[in-house]
C-alpha cells in the first residue's frame, strides 16, 4: 500500500496567516506587566530620598505614558503573530525585490553574532578587549579594499544611502581642501541610479543633473560630456544600472569627468553580478560603495539595519568617516579621524553585527566563491529573463538580445494595453502565490515595470516556480482580469486605500494621532 | 583531485543544473554573459583573500574564536556611555527580532508584509506615547542623523540658516550635525551654565534670521534640561523652532519635551531594548506634532493606517509617499533608504513590555543611582562634580584637585577590571550608570577611585616634602 501522497497543485496553495491581530493598544489591560525592572536599593533611597519629588519644577511628568498594559506573554503572542503575518526572504523566492539582492543570510552567522562576546561589548572599551572585534573589522575592510580595488575602507556607514551620504560628502571636502569647493556646483547622475544618489547631492548642496539612456538603454556618453563642465564635483553612477545593463563605456565616463577636474564615484548596489570579475578601481573610480547587507548576506531586517562599505583611492582616504582601526604588529588599535576626515557619520565603528555577518559570509566563500556568487546570480538572472520573456506580454525593453548581469527592468507595457491589468496589480496578486515582486523606482522610465534580480541564492526549481507564478497571472488578465484586479485575496488584509494616507486631514502615523481624529472609532 | 566547486549558499552550483541552465538559455558558458565587460577591465584572475572556511564547523569555530577574544561589559564592571548604553534588554524582544520573518524581510507592499507594516507603526505610536507627539518616523539610521535632519528641517521651514546650540554635544554627533547641515546653517555655541542652558545669553541671540534652538538633553554629561519652556517661548517669539535631541529612556519619569514647547524632538533609540553591539546597534526616531509643514519636511517614511475594501478592517500603507526621495529623486528633501526598522520593531517590544509602570520605575532607578553616583563619586576628597544640574544616567567629575587625570585614572582601573568612565578632558571624566548598576557596583568603583586618591595623594605628599620624612620610615 502507498501512502496517500496527492498530485501537488500547480502552484503552491499560500495563505497568509490571518490573526485579526488589534492594535496594540486595544490589548492592554490596566495593571498587567510585562516586565520588571530591578529595584532601587534600601541603600540608594536612604542616600538620595525620593528623586522624582526632588525634581525641579515642571519637570516630572504628570500623566504616564499610555502605553499598552500587558502580560509578557500576550506581548510575545502579539509580536509572533505579526511575524507570522509577514513574508521574509527566508519564506518566499524573493526574486522579485530588484535591485536589494536579496539572498541567503547564513544561519551559522545568526548563532556567531548572538554572543555576548559581541553583543555585550562597548564600543569605548580598552581596545585590548575588544581585539576579536577589531580584528574582524580590519580583516572585513582589508578584503573589502581587494574586492574593489581601493586602496582604503570605511565600514562606519549604517546602509547603502547613508555610504552614498558618505561619498559626496567626502566628495565636497575633497574640493574644498583643493580650493575648488566654490567652483564646483553640480553632480551627474542618471536616471537609472538609485534615487539616493540625486537625494544625497542635492542635501549636500549641489545642483544635479540627471542623465537620460541612449536609444539602446546604455547610459549616454554623448549627453555626459555635454553635461560635463569646470562645475562638476562628481559624477555618481552604478553599473550595471538598475536594468541590469552593463555599460561598457564606463571607463571612459571615468576618464571624462576627470579630464574636466571631476571626481568619479561609483554605486555598487548592484555589484553582486560583477564580484571577482571587474573592480571599480580598474574603471578608474575614486571612491565607490558596497551594500553590505545585499552583497554580503546580511539580513535587511525589514529595512535594515544596513551596513555600507565606502572604498576610495589612496588620494580620498584622509577624507573616510573616522575613527579607523589600524593594525599595529599584531594588535588593532582605534585611531581617531585625521584633520581633512569628514568625521563621524554615524556613532563609534559602524553596525558591527552586521560587519561580522559580512566577514563570516566572505570567509565562508572565498575568491572562488565569490566568482561563483556573481557567475551564478547573472546565470540565473539570464535564466530567469528567458523564462519571462517567455511569457506573453512581457518584454524587457533596450539592448535588446544582450544579456544582462544581475537583474532586470521588465515591462508588462503589452499586456497593459491588451488587458489594462497594471503592473502593481500583478504584483499584489504575485502575493497571493507566495510571492512578492516590485515594479521600479520612480518616474517610471519603463511602462509598467518590473524589476526582478535572482541572485545566486534561488534554485532553479525556484526560479521556475517563480516565472510559472508570473505566467499564471498573466494568462488570469487576460482570462479572469477581475481576479488580478482585486486581488489581494489569500493575505492578512485586502486591497487597502491609500486615499487615506495622503490627507492631512485623515492620515494617522501613530495611534494618538488616530483617537483624535477618529474619536467615535475608539469609542471615545 | 579537482572537485568541481559546489557551495551550501549556492544551489545552483550543482554542474547539471548548470550545464541544463545554460543550454536553456543558449549561452556557451557564464562567459557569454559578460560580453559588455571589456576586456581590459577583467581583474583576469582570483581575488587575493584568504582560504575560505568552507564546512560550517569551520568556519564557526574561527568567528568564535576571534569573537572569543573580546572581553565584554559583562565580564568588567563599565560606567562607559557617550551615546552607548547598557541597558536590560528582555528576552523577548531577542525572541521577536530573531523571527525569520522579521529578520529576513525587507521591502513588502501592505499585504504580504502586514505583520511588518503594523509592528512599526505600532512602534511610532509606542513613541508617541513616550513623547506626547502625534507623528514619529520609521527609524532612521541613528540619533546623530535624526537630529542632523530635525535641524535641517527646521532650516527648510524657515528658510533660515542660523542654529544656536545651547547645550553640551557628544563630539561625534557634532561632528556629524556640523558636516551634514553646513551647507544651509550656521551653527552657534552659546555656552550652558551649570550644565543646562543659558537661558538669558540665548534669548539675547535670537533674533527673526534664527532658525533654531538646539537642545540636548540629556547633554553630553547628562544634565537634564529644565528650562525647555522658556527657551520654546523665546524661539517661538522669533518664529524660531525648538530642535531637541534627546534619549527616550527617561520619558517614564520626566516630562516629555513636547510638553514643553518642542517642535521637533529626535535622537537614539538604543536604550529601549537594544545591546550595545560595540556601538553597532542605534536608530533614530525624528518626532513632530501632526502639522503639514513640519510632516512634510521629514524625509523618512512614515507609516499610517487606512481603511481596506473590507469595512473594519485596518490596513498600512506610506503616509505621504510623495514626500520622500523615492518619488522625487533630487526634488526630496533627503533621501530616504535601508536605516534601522528592525531596532524600531526591538523598541515596540520593549516599549510594550514595560508599560507605564515600566518606564515610571526605569527612569526613577535611573535618576537614584545616577544621584546615588553622584554623591559617593563626589564625597572622594579634590573630586568634585563639574555642574549641580539634575542628571540622568551620566554625569562629569573633575579629578583635577585629587592630582589626577581622567585618562590617569581609566588606565589604573582597567588593572583591576573597572571601565570607570570615559575623559573628555585632561580631568574630566564621564560616568555612567544604569539600571544594570547596582549600589554595589557604584560602591566599588567609589572605593576604587579613593584609592587612587589616597595613592596619589601619598606620592603628592612624599614629592613635596620628602626631607620631612621621618628617618627611622624610610626603606
Amino acid at each position: 500500500m502507498s501512502l496517500p501522497i496527492a498530485p501537488k497543485p500547480a502552484h503552491r496553495r499560500f495563505h497568509q496567516a490571518r490573526w485579526d491581530e488589534p492594535v496594540i493598544f486595544e490589548l492592554s489591560t490596566p495593571g498587567e506587566r510585562g516586565v520588571l525592572v530591578t529595584s532601587i536599593e534600601p541603600g540608594v533611597r536612604d542616600a538620595v530620598g525620593d528623586v522624582v519629588a526632588a525634581l525641579p519644577d515642571g519637570l516630572a511628568r504628570q500623566a504616564a505614558p499610555a502605553l499598552p498594559e500587558m502580560g509578557q506573554m500576550r506581548v510575545l503572542k502579539h509580536y509572533l503573530r505579526l511575524s507570522q503575518e509577514n513574508l521574509g526572504a527566508d519564506f518566499n523566492v524573493d526574486v522579485g525585490q530588484g535591485t536589494c539582492t536579496m539572498k541567503y543570510a547564513p544561519k551559522v552567522n545568526e548563532r556567531l553574532i548572538a554572543t555576548p562576546k559581541l553583543s555585550a561589548m562597548h564600543p569605548l572599551q580598552d581596545p585590548a578587549d575588544a581585539q576579536g572585534a577589531l580584528e574582524i573589522i580590519w580583516r572585513t575592510e582589508r578584503m573589502l579594499a581587494e574586492i574593489s580595488g581601493m586602496d582604503e575602507v570605511s565600514l562606519h556607514t549604517q546602509g547603502g544611502s547613508a555610504a552614498i551620504w558618505a561619498n559626496i560628502a567626502m566628495i565636497r571636502a575633497y574640493h574644498e581642501a583643493n580650493g575648488d569647493g566654490e567652483q564646483r556646483r553640480e553632480v551627474i547622475t542618471t536616471i537609472f541610479s538609485h534615487p539616493s544618489n540625486a537625494a544625497a547631492a542635492k542635501a549636500a548642496g549641489y545642483d544635479v543633473i540627471t542623465l537620460h539612456p541612449d536609444a539602446d538603454g546604455y547610459p549616454d556618453l554623448a549627453a555626459l560630456k555635454r553635461a560635463l563642465s569646470p562645475r562638476t564635483a562628481a559624477i555618481m553612477v552604478t553599473n550595471p544600472e538598475d536594468t541590469g545593463i552593463y555599460n561598457p563605456a564606463i571607463r571612459e565616463w571615468v576618464d571624462a569627468a576627470h579630464a574636466v577636474g571631476a571626481l568619479a564615484s561609483y554605486d555598487q548596489a548592484n555589484a553582486n553580478g560583477i564580484l571577482g570579475i571587474t573592480r571599480a578601481r580598474d574603471a578608474g573610480f575614486d571612491v565607490c560603495h558596497f551594500n553590505v547587507h545585499k552583497t554580503f548576506g546580511t539580513p535587511h531586517g525589514s529595512g535594515g539595519p544596513g551596513t555600507g562599505a565606502n572604498a576610495v583611492s589612496a588620494a580620498l582616504a584622509p577624507f573616510l568617516p573616522g575613527p579607523r582601526v589600524v593594525r599595529e604588529g599584531d594588535r588593532y588599535e582605534v585611531r581617531e579621524a585625521g584633520p581633512q576626515s569628514i568625521g563621524a557619520i554615524g556613532p563609534f565603528h559602524g553596525v558591527v553585527p552586521n560587519i561580522v555577518r559580512a566577514y563570516a559570509w566572505m570567509m565562508a566563500l572565498g575568491a572562488e566563491g565569490l566568482r561563483a556568487v556573481a557567475e551564478t546570480a547573472v546565470l540565473n538572472n539570464n535564466y530567469l529573463m528567458k523564462r519571462i520573456l517567455e511569457i506573453p506580454g512581457a518584454s524587457a525593453p533596450y539592448a535588446t538580445g544582450r544579456r544582462r548581469i544581475e537583474q532586470v527592468r521588465y515591462s508588462w507595457q503589452e499586456l497593459f494595453e491588451e488587458t489594462g491589468i497594471t503592473s502593481e496589480e500583478i504584483g499584489i496578486r504575485a502575493s497571493d502565490f507566495g510571492m512578492h515582486y516590485w515594479t521600479s523606482h520612480h518616474p517610471y522610465v519603463v511602462p509598467q515595470p518590473f524589476t526582478l534580480e535572482p541572485t545566486e541564492s534561488y534554485s532553479k526549481a525556484e526560479l521556475d516556480e517563480y516565472a510559472d507564478v508570473l505566467a499564471e497571472i498573466a494568462r488570469e488578465a487576460r482570462e479572469t482580469p477581475e481576479v488580478v484586479r482585486t486581488a489581494p485575496h489569500h493575505q492578512t488584509v485586502h486591497h487597502t486605500h491609500h486615499d487615506d494616507l495622503d490627507d492631512p486631514e485623515r492620515w494617522a502615523v501613530t495611534w494618538r494621532a488616530y483617537r483624535r481624529k477618529y474619536p467615535q472609532a475608539v469609542g471615545a | 583531485m579537482n572537485r568541481p566547486f559546489v557551495h551550501p549558499y549556492i544551489p545552483n552550483t550543482a554542474p547539471d543544473v548548470r550545464a541544463e541552465m545554460l543550454d536553456t538559455v543558449g549561452a556557451a558558458s557564464v562567459e557569454d554573459f559578460y560580453a559588455d565587460v571589456p576586456a581590459d577591465l577583467r581583474l583576469g584572475r582570483d581575488l587575493d583573500l584568504p582560504e575560505p572556511l568552507v564546512a560550517e564547523q569551520d568556519l564557526a569555530r574561527h568567528v568564535s574564536g576571534l569573537l572569543a577574544r573580546n572581553v565584554p561589559t559583562t565580564e568588567r564592571l563599565s560606567f562607559l556611555g557617550q551615546g552607548t548604553y547598557h541597558h536590560h534588554v528582555p528576552a523577548v524582544v531577542d525572541e521577536v527580532i530573531g523571527r525569520s520573518e522579521f529578520l529576513t524581510a525587507y521591502a513588502g507592499e501592505p499585504y504580504e508584509d502586514h505583520g511588518r507594516f503594523q509592528a512599526l507603526w505600532q512602534y511610532q505610536s509606542l513613541m508617541g506615547e513616550l513623547l506626547s507627539m502625534d507623528v514619529v518616523n520609521v527609524p532612521t539610521y541613528d540619533g546623530f542623523q535624526a537630529t542632523a535632519t530635525g535641524l535641517a528641517m527646521a532650516g527648510r521651514i524657515t528658510g533660515r540658516r542660523r542654529v544656536l546650540v545651547a547645550s553640551d554635544v557628544l563630539p561625534a554627533k557634532l561632528s556629524k550635525v556640523r558636516d551634514y547641515v553646513r551647507v544651509h546653517l550656521d551653527l552657534e555655541f552659546v555656552d550652558p551654565v551649570e550644565g543646562t542652558a543659558d537661558v538669558a545669553a540665548i534669548v539675547a541671540r535670537l533674533g527673526d534670521d534664527v532658525a533654531a534652538i538646539w537642545v540636548e538633553t540629556p547633554s553630553r554629561t547628562g544634565a537634564v534640561e529644565h528650562r525647555l519652556q522658556a527657551l520654546a517661548d523665546a524661539a517661538h517669539a522669533v518664529g524660531a523652532i525648538l530642535v531637541v535631541g534627546t534619549d527616550p529612556v527617561g520619558y517614564g519619569v520626566l516630562t516629555p519635551p513636547a510638553e514643553q514647547g518642542a517642535d521637533i524632538v529626535c535622537g537614539d533609540i538604543q536604550s529601549l531594548g537594544l545591546h550595545q553591539w560595540y556601538g553597532g546597534a542605534h536608530g533614530g526616531f525624528i518626532a513632530v506634532h501632526d502639522d503639514p509643514r513640519f510632516v512634510m519636511e521629514m524625509p523618512s517614511r512614515l507609516f499610517g493606517l487606512a481603511t481596506t475594501d473590507v469595512p473594519g478592517e485596518v490596513g498600512f500603507g506610506d503616509v505621504a509617499y510623495d514626500r520622500t526621495s523615492f518619488a522625487h529623486r533630487e526634488e526630496g528633501k533627503e533621501w530616504v533608504g535601508t536605516a534601522a526598522a528592525l531596532w524600531g520593531i526591538a523598541a515596540g517590544v520593549h516599549l510594550a513590555l514595560m508599560g507605564p509602570q515600566g518606564m515610571r520605575e526605569l527612569g526613577e532607578v535611573l535618576l537614584a543611582r545616577t544621584a546615588y553616583a553622584q554623591r559617593a563619586l563626589g564625597a572622594i576628597p579634590g573630586i568634585r562634580l563639574t555642574d549641580r544640574a539634575v542628571h540622568l544616567r551620566e554625569f562629569a567629575i573633575d579629578v583635577a584637585g585629587a592630582g589626577l587625570t581622567a585618562s590617569g585614572i581609566v588606565t589604573a582601573l582597567r588593572a583591576e577590571g573597572i571601565e570607570p568612565g570615559v575623559p573628555a578632558g585632561e580631568h574630566e571624566l564621564v560616568v555612567c550608570v544604569t539600571e544594570t548598576t547596582s549600589q554595589a557596583d557604584i560602591d566599588r568603583l567609589a572605593a576604587a577611585v579613593t584609592g587612587l586618591v589616597a595613592a596619589s595623594a601619598a606620592e603628592a605628599a612624599s614629592t613635596l616634602d620628602p626631607i620631612a620624612e621621618p628617618e627611622e620610615h624610610r626603606a
